[in-house]
């Protein structure tokens, strides 16, 4: 009776005081890059929410970014740096000191890089520094650099970029304001994360717009579709060329877009058998030419001309040409892209397919929008408004995990283009940088590389033409992961998915060191679980490591870690200082460019450092150019934030575009600014500058625009990005297979290039399809939850209890067809192998498609979870049985399980069959790997009281008044005062009730 | 709903010892007990137990054992504040009665019979107490229904006979007339039983998935994931699920051991005397708590909760 | 003595939850267990975090159903729930101790976790399953309405609402007085024909749920069919030469 005789007491302190301190960072529990308040007590987290004023998420924050607090209080955090003492893959460590632990780094590196920098591989995986980290692989001299992006989505990168001067993936976004049909294709969440749902909540409550989502599985955002397209995979492309079929036989298209802004009206030389077959018609100056009525040839830029997009021309030289519209009309006109002709394979009724395309068309000619907003176009023509066809579409992994993907993601901007929806009011639209020209920026440095010297450009970019690979004189690839080359010649991020594996097969040449960073290439982000641990394993005669050294930066205790022999652990993402820039991954919206930092917000209480730091040391060890100055002492030694302020790139031109020069008025432009941080911290940690109204569309031949981007950095030249329904640079690729121009490929891949370097959009079955599709009907894929981020969101103690174990989803009635019922034991059998997995069943799934959660399943050990935990016996990886080579050719060679023009890796082909476990066999996943050791972490509690210490004290202040608030839009609570539009239509003092 | 021990323990304790306390007393008043002391005391002593360790037992499963007093303050609203009051209250009177009868039975005869009676009501109140803390349950069609507090009444009588039963036969007291109600009230309450599975099997809530989600115009309802992949308070409490084949054959054990067994001793004692049937009615009693156990455990166990709905049950 | 108010209030706080746009994030019980862990009831406690069993106490969960219609196809709708304030509240009315409460002034539904013994009787009672146990502390717990997050001076005015409403990415969660028929909350109820869970357990909650809208699969107003203009693709083609070329 300690509280005494009270018998009810029923006040709640409804004023404790919340936390002694607020402060601004930026969200880092996926690259979606929120900004947030992170409110700290006693130095505890508090409570971390969104930032109410940043462009990105506007005061929301997911799931993921809500458990900040747990994975700062993750017992897998790594404590210390670690040397190998067991076997690889055994996570045997000893731990060592900093001082050691770069010395030894620098001295394996020092060596590679005194005998051949390119036995260095340096991978980092889903980073947001890689402006930094490529520029310091630029410096050590190595070619064999590349991020995640290769594995991820390269597909739509290239496709976007080499079509229409942009991209989807987070590079773009729907003008969720006044779009009336968006179409969604393959997303189950993406990196635009927060952003993607505010958009689908303005747009599913107004009336007047409708939104499709195309995906095998009716979950998350395709629970929310008007209308569910459960498309059989790999089958989008057929899908959207029946639909430009339908639009073409109907004429409804945009003329004048297309001429305006496409190279639809470009005259493409048809010479059958010459080297300039398939090229565009060019004058005297190298100016692609165009028709006009009267059949006379034009420069396309003269700016008067009205070209034609039909017809056939003879031009100066003799030689026919036709508009590169014309070709495009004729391949997709013909039957064989009829609704009915592709309805089997694409899993959806020719009438739906019909009906969509009606739609499209409707809305895109029928309920055009026009907007108030005069601008000027490049050539200077004033124009009185902005009208749009507000038709958008989004695509992301359903397109690109596929060995189809680049060409399935032209296609889906070929439509847009067809119908004028890019960058329009109501369309798809432009986040700044981009566009950006078309095709694409530098090409890829690292052709040849030297002993101590840097590369001469930065190692990831855009080949124009053959003479832009990175290929010896065999037509071998000069790479690790042959990025660029023949195989695979648009790779333009690389193909980290195939490193290990040549590394490890010394094909094309061995490595000496792998340095990896943030990626979990030992489990969920391989494509071959079991094969990578071989690599990584495996020793040459003399019992070295056929991969000599690994060093690998994490963060936390994953599965990689235990293959490294050097591992340098990096701290949280609420410890350390890091950049969001506007030179790689920026946070832009359509509305205006915008950058961000993190800054650290808890001390740190291990021995670990921010990994970037760390990259800094390192340079400074090997006096690279740029890292170390003359006298060997180091240019930035304040570390990262020191860098972030003061590095440029070009003059005036670094990290941070916001409150440059030394008084801190510049933007974009300016030289270093010592008080940056401060006014970056200021302004909540993140800068934006919003474009005006007139800058807002049409980026691509919009005056205003296009000056301001060249005043930022993002453009050389104000000359309009034209966009291409025609490839040229496909077609170079394609008469090199053909035998024309002093580089070609070699004869075993002249075909594969003549096929998929096709200048327009191309379908063809996934590969897998082909080779395996017998015996194995269906296909499989996963799904991100939109409350995990990859691996590392198993070690939250809350996000895990929300998905702790995965089961394999199957449609109701193939299972039936099967005896499987729900909770059964199936065993997933695909050509390299089978896992084990629990069946669940359900009905909004394409029957022929079986799916699962990624990156659930964990190895024993990891992450400092208990053996026994559901994710170690119930949860699996379909990486288990995906490959990340092709089954081998005729003669044996084995391409990478990609698509043919990016490497982009081809996750999604997977083929499967399902067939029920022997009840005794019921019960724990398989493969089962063993255990891999605890690297020196703390023994994870057994009971979580978060917070008990936390509960705020009475402030003593008066309760206020309580705040309204609906998240609905205006248009969904009817058209009535008080209710502002905006996320989360809060109730503002300013509404008219209170006026009143 | 999960069967906890401590509370399957408390209401089947508990009734056999309000059943027993109420016909020691009701008994006395009206001299069908013979007036021996060791038998009043042992049969007071029993009943006490009973209810005291059932009570006891029930404070097991709180977060707060030592806080419990304060479940005794909201007896207007609450059946389970009205069954701690009531079973408090109940010692008063009964208390009283008791020791009256066993230490001063020629006091205040006739005002202590008046306290006998009211402690006999005071007990029949708190069984039908605690027979609705179940039965005010909403959410839990197997419990909110009158077939409840019928029950509990039933088998604390039903219990209680047996107890007093074998004790009189101990003292060779029995009397078949008393073994003829006792095997009545036993014929009723097997009959309850059946009735009440009959009920049961043959109904379900009026809830539903549909009405939980409310998304029934749109068709049937199936959960296609739940919140968190492993179970939750919420599942491990009201989600408490039972196998079918399992349920039938603790149903069965319930009317061998609670009902048919006891009937069949008794009837058999009937036929051999008094000196036999001590051991038998001892042999009912030890049945009978069995069978009430199992009884009890199926009541938690069979017993599906609203909340089930949005966990995957297809009914309630 | 009786528990809910004798004079019930006229102000109904509670949330409104549209079923037409919720994606099924799971960041309004995420960010709900991030305020309430360290609020009115901390901690949330969560027991063997890292283990076979995750478990933990939550005031918001979200579930996830399949709507099968042979007419209509089915629909998957996500679907969060955490207490709704009822009017008629069951879960007080049970409470042994007084522990459970209603608030007089704005209905919220609250335990007094130095009162409460752990009998667990309220989330009996509950239909809902909206009453969240605590082992290790041995009490009640459940969504508090954020009651020390929505009138508290200490934050500033775009954050008194409820964490899980200022987080919903979509907008899917309104906050407001549901017992003023002229507050935005109501109207929106009132436009979006809001419903209540379970009407016939009668518990009168306040909480409402906005149903998905029809889909607008293009039935009842289908645009024009798209007509080819000409009979082949080669008859197209010649088509737009005639239409461009012979101006
Ligand atoms: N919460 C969370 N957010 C993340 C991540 C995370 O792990 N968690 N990861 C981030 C990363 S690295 C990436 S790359 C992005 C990816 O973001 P998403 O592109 O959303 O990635 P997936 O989850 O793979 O979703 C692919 C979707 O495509 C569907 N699909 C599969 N095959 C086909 C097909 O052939 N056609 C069509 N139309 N659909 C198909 C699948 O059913 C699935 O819904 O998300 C980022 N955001
Ligand atoms: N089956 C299947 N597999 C897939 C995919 C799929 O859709 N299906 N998606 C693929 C795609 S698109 C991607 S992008 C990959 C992603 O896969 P990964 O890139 O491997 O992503 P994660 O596993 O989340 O994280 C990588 C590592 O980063 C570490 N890390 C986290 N924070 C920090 C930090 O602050 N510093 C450092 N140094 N390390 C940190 C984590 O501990 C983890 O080990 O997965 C791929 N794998
Ligand atoms: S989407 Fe979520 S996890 Fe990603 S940055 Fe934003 S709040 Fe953080
Ligand atoms: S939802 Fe349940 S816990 Fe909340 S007030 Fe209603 S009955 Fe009580
Ligand atoms: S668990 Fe606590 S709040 Fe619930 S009924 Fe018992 S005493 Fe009341
Ligand atoms: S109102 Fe507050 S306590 Fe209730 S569910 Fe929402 S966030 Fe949780
Ligand atoms: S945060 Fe919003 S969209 Fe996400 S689950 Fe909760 S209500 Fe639904
Ligand atoms: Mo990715």
């Amino acid at each position: 009776m300690t509280e005494g005789i009270v018998l009810r007491d029923e006040r709640a302190d409804t004023s404790p005081i919340v936390s002694d301190e607020v402060k601004y960072t930026t969200c880092y529990m996926c690259a979606c890059r929120c900004g947030i308040k992170v409110h700290l007590k006693d130095n505890q987290i508090r409570y971390i929410e969104g930032n109410p004023d940043h462009p990105v998420n506007k005061g929301v924050l997911c799931a993921k970014g809500s458990a900040g607090i747990m994975q700062q209080n993750s017992p897998a955090k790594l404590q210390k740096p670690l040397l190998r003492v067991g076997e690889r893959g055994e996570g045997k460590f000893k731990e060592i000191e900093w001082e050691e632990a770069l010395d030894l780094a620098a001295g394996w590196l020092q060596d590679v890089r005194s005998d051949d920098p390119s036995k260095l591989a340096f991978f980092t995986g889903r980073d947001q520094s890689q402006s930094f980290t490529g520029w310091w692989a630029k410096q050590y001299g190595t070619r064999n650099f590349a991020a995640h992006g290769g594995f991820c989505s390269v597909n739509m990168a290239a496709a976007g970029l080499y079509s229409i001067g942009g991209s989807f993936w987070e590079f773009g976004e729907p003008d969720w304001d006044h779009t009336k049909y968006f179409m969604m294709f393959g997303v189950a969440e993406d990196h635009d994360s927060n952003p993607i749902k505010m958009g689908l909540g303005k747009l599913k409550t107004r009336e007047d717009a409708k939104f499709v989502s195309i995906n095998p599985v009716r979950s998350g955002y395709s629970a929310i579709a008007d209308e569910w397209i459960g498309i059989t995979p790999g089958a989008d492309g057929l899908f959207v060329m029946a639909i430009i079929h339908e639009l073409l036989a109907a004429e409804k298209i945009d003329w004048d877009y297309l001429k305006r802004y496409t190279n639809a009206s470009w005259l493409v030389i048809q010479a059958e058998g010459d080297a300039a077959d398939g090229l565009f018609a060019r004058n005297a100056t190298g100016t692609t030419l165009i028709a006009t009525a009267t059949g006379e040839l034009l420069p396309h830029s003269d700016r008067k001309a009205d070209p034609v997009l039909v017809g056939t021309y003879t031009l100066p030289s003799g030689k026919k040409a036709v508009p590169a519209f014309q070709l495009m009309a004729e391949r997709y006109l013909e039957d064989t892209y009829a609704p009915e002709a592709v309805a089997e394979r694409v899993g959806i009724k020719a009438d739906t397919i019909r009906r969509i395309a009606a739609e499209i068309a409707d809305v895109a000619f029928e309920q055009e929008i026009t907007l108030d907003i005069p601008w000027t176009d490049w050539a200077g023509r004033p124009q009185e408004k902005m009208t749009g066809r507000p038709v958008s579409m989004h695509a992301m992994r359903g397109i690109s995990a596929h060995s189809n993907g680049f060409h399935t993601c032209r296609a889906i901007h070929l439509l847009q283009m067809l119908i004028g929806t890019i960058d329009v009011p109501g369309g798809f639209r432009h986040k700044p940088p981009f566009p950006k020209p078309c095709p694409p920026g530098p090409t890829p440095a690292g052709k040849e590389t030297a002993a101590n010297t840097p590369l001469n450009g930065m190692p990831l970019g855009f080949p124009k033409g053959p003479e832009d690979l990175l290929v010896d004189e065999a037509g071998n690839p000069k790479r690790i992961d042959k990025a660029y080359s023949w195989e695979y010649p648009l790779s333009a991020h690389g193909l980290m998915h195939s490193v290990i594996h040549n590394a490890w097969a010394g094909d094309p040449a061995e490595i000496d060191v792998l340095f990896m960073y943030m990626s979990n290439m030992g489990w969920n982000s391989t494509m071959n679980v079991p094969d990578t641990i071989r690599y990584l394993t495996d020793k040459k005669p003399d019992g070295s490591y056929k991969i000599p050294r690994f060093i690998y930066s994490d963060a936390y205790h994953s599965e990689t870690v235990a293959f490294a022999d050097l591992v340098l652990p990096d701290t949280t993402y609420l410890e350390r200082w890091d950049c969001i820039s506007l030179l790689d991954r920026p946070i832009s919206s359509a509305h205006g460019a915008a950058d961000a930092i993190r800054q650290p917000v808890v001390a740190l209480d291990r021995d670990v450092r921010p990994f970037q730091d760390v990259m800094l040391d390192l340079g400074v060890k090997l006096n690279l150019p740029g890292f170390a100055a003359e006298d060997g002492s180091a240019i930035y030694p304040g570390g990262y934030s020191d860098y972030m302020v003061n590095h440029e790139r070009t003059p005036d031109v670094g990290p941070l575009a916001g409150w440059r020069g030394e008084d801190g008025s510049g933007q974009g432009r300016g030289g270093a600014n010592r008080a940056q941080l401060d006014a970056y911290i200021e302004n909540g940690c993140f800068w934006e500058k919003k474009f005006t109204p007139e800058q807002s569309y049409y980026k691509f031949a919009n005056k205003s625009y296009l000056e301001e981007a060249v005043h930022m950095g993002w453009l050389a030249m104000p000359s309009p990005v034209v966009m291409e329904i025609y490839s040229e640079t496909m077609q170079k690729f394609r008469l090199a297979a053909r035998g024309f121009g002093d580089r070609q490929p070699p004869d075993h891949l002249r075909d594969r290039v003549e096929t998929f370097f096709d200048p327009l959009p191309l379908w063809y079955a996934p590969f897998a399809d082909e080779d395996k599709g017998e015996g194995f009907p269906l296909h499989a894929v996963t799904q991100r939850p939109m409350h995990m981020y990859h691996s590392w969101g198993s070690q939250n103690a809350w996000l895990r209890q929300i998905t702790a174990r995965n089961p394999l989803f199957i449609h109701a009635d193939t299972a039936a067809a099967s005896g499987i019922t729900d909770g059964d034991w199936l065993w997933v059998s695909s050509p390299y192998g089978k896992v084990k997995a629990q069946a669940k069943l359900m009905r909004g799934v394409n029957p022929h498609t079986v799916w699962t959660w990624n990156a659930i399943g964990k190895r024993k050990g990891a992450w400092n979870l208990k053996e026994d935990a559901p994710e170690v016996t119930k949860g699996f990886l379909l990486n288990h049985i995906i490959s990340e080579l092709l089954p081998p050719r005729e003669d044996g060679y084995r391409y990478s399980n990609s698509d043919p023009v990016t490497g982009q890796a081809a996750w999604y082909d997977l083929r499967v069959s399902i067939e029920k476990c022997d009840a005794a066999d019921f019960g724990e996943t398989e493969p089962m790997f063993e255990a891999q050791g605890a690297a020196g972490l703390p023994e994870p509690t057994e009971l979580l009281r978060y917070g008990a210490n936390l509960k705020g004290e009475a402030s003593h202040l008066d309760p206020v008044p309580m705040k309204d608030w609906i998240g609905n839009r205006k248009e969904n609570a009817g058209k009535k005062s008080g209710i502002k539009p905006g996320h989360g239509n809060q109730i503002d003092g300013d509404s008219e009730k209170e006026k009143e | 709903m999960h069967p906890a021990k401590s509370v399957i323990f408390f209401t089947t304790a508990s009734g056999a010892g309000y059943g027993l306390l109420a016909l020691l007393i009701a008994g006395n008043i009206f001299g069908l007990i013979p007036a021996q002391f060791w038998l009043a005391f042992i049969g007071y002593a029993v009943s006490y137990v009973l209810i005291t360790g059932g009570l006891l037992s029930s404070t097991f499963h709180l977060g707060h054992p030592e806080r419990a007093w304060r479940a005794l303050t909201q007896w207007r609203s609450s059946w389970l504040s009205r069954e701690g009051v009531m079973a408090i209250l109940t010692f008063i009177p009964t208390g009283l009665y008791a020791l009256h009868q066993l230490f001063f039975p020629e006091m205040m005869q006739g005002i202590m019979g008046l306290l006998g009676v009211v402690g006999v009501i005071c007990a029949i109140v708190t069984v039908y107490c605690t027979a609705m803390i179940y039965a005010s349950l909403k959410p839990i069609h197997a419990w909110s229904n009158n077939y409840v507090p019928a029950g509990y009444l039933l088998l604390a009588l039903m219990s209680g006979l047996l107890l007093l039963n074998s004790l009189l036969a101990l003292w060779g007291f029995a009397t078949a007339s008393l073994q003829l109600v006792t095997l009545l009230v036993l014929g009723v309450a097997l009959g309850w039983k059946i009735t009440y599975w009959r009920f049961l099997d043959s109904s379900k809530s009026i809830s539903t998935p549909e009405s939980a989600t409310g998304l029934g115009e749109f068709g049937a309802v199936k959960l296609f994931e739940a919140p968190h992949t492993e179970a939750n308070y919420l599942m491990k409490e009201m989600g408490f699920k039972i196998a079918r084949k399992h349920s039938a054959k603790l149903r069965l054990i319930t009317l061998l051991a609670g009902f048919i067994a006891p009937i069949l001793l008794i009837i058999l004692g009937l036929f051999l005397g008094t000196v036999g049937s001590g051991v038998l009615m001892m042999l009912a009693v030890i049945s009978a708590a069995i069978g009430l156990v199992t009884e009890r455990w199926l009541f938690f166990a069979e017993a599906r909760h609203t909340v089930g709905l949005y966990y995957g049950a297809p009914h309630a | 003595m009786t528990s809910l108010p004798t004079t019930p209030s006229k102000k109904k706080l509670g949330l409104v939850i549209d079923l037409d746009i919720c994606v099924g994030c799971h960041a309004c019980a995420v960010n709900c267990k991030e305020w309430n862990t360290g609020g009115h009831s901390a901690p949330l406690t969560d027991t063997d975090p890292y283990g076979a069993d995750p478990t933990g106490v939550w005031f918001n969960r979200i579930h996830s159903f399949e709507v099968e219609n042979e007419d209509t196809g089915g629909r998957t709708v996500h679907f969060p729930k955490s207490c709704l304030h009822c009017d008629d509240a069951p879960c007080v009315t049970v409470c042994p101790t007084g522990a459970s409460y209603k608030r007089e002034e704005d209905g919220i539904v609250l335990v007094n976790a130095d009162h409460c013994i752990g009998c667990k009787l309220c989330s009996w009672a509950c239909p809902y399953g909206a009453r969240e146990y605590d082992e290790d502390a041995g009490v009640m717990k459940k969504c508090t309405l954020c009651v020390d997050k929505i009138y508290n001076p200490n934050l500033p005015e775009e954050s008194r609402v409820p964490a899980c409403v200022s987080t919903c990415p979509v907008g899917a969660r309104s906050f407001g007085d549901l017992g003023d028929p002229d507050s935005d909350v109501s109207k929106l109820v009132a436009k979006r024909s809001g419903y209540d869970l379970m009407p016939e357990q009668e518990c009168k909650p306040t909480n409402k749920y906005l149903p998905p809208r029809p889909k607008k699969l293009g039935n009842d107003a289908p645009p024009p069919e798209l007509a080819p203009v000409a009979d082949s693709s080669a008859g197209v083609i010649a088509r737009w030469v005639d239409k461009f070329l012979s101006a």
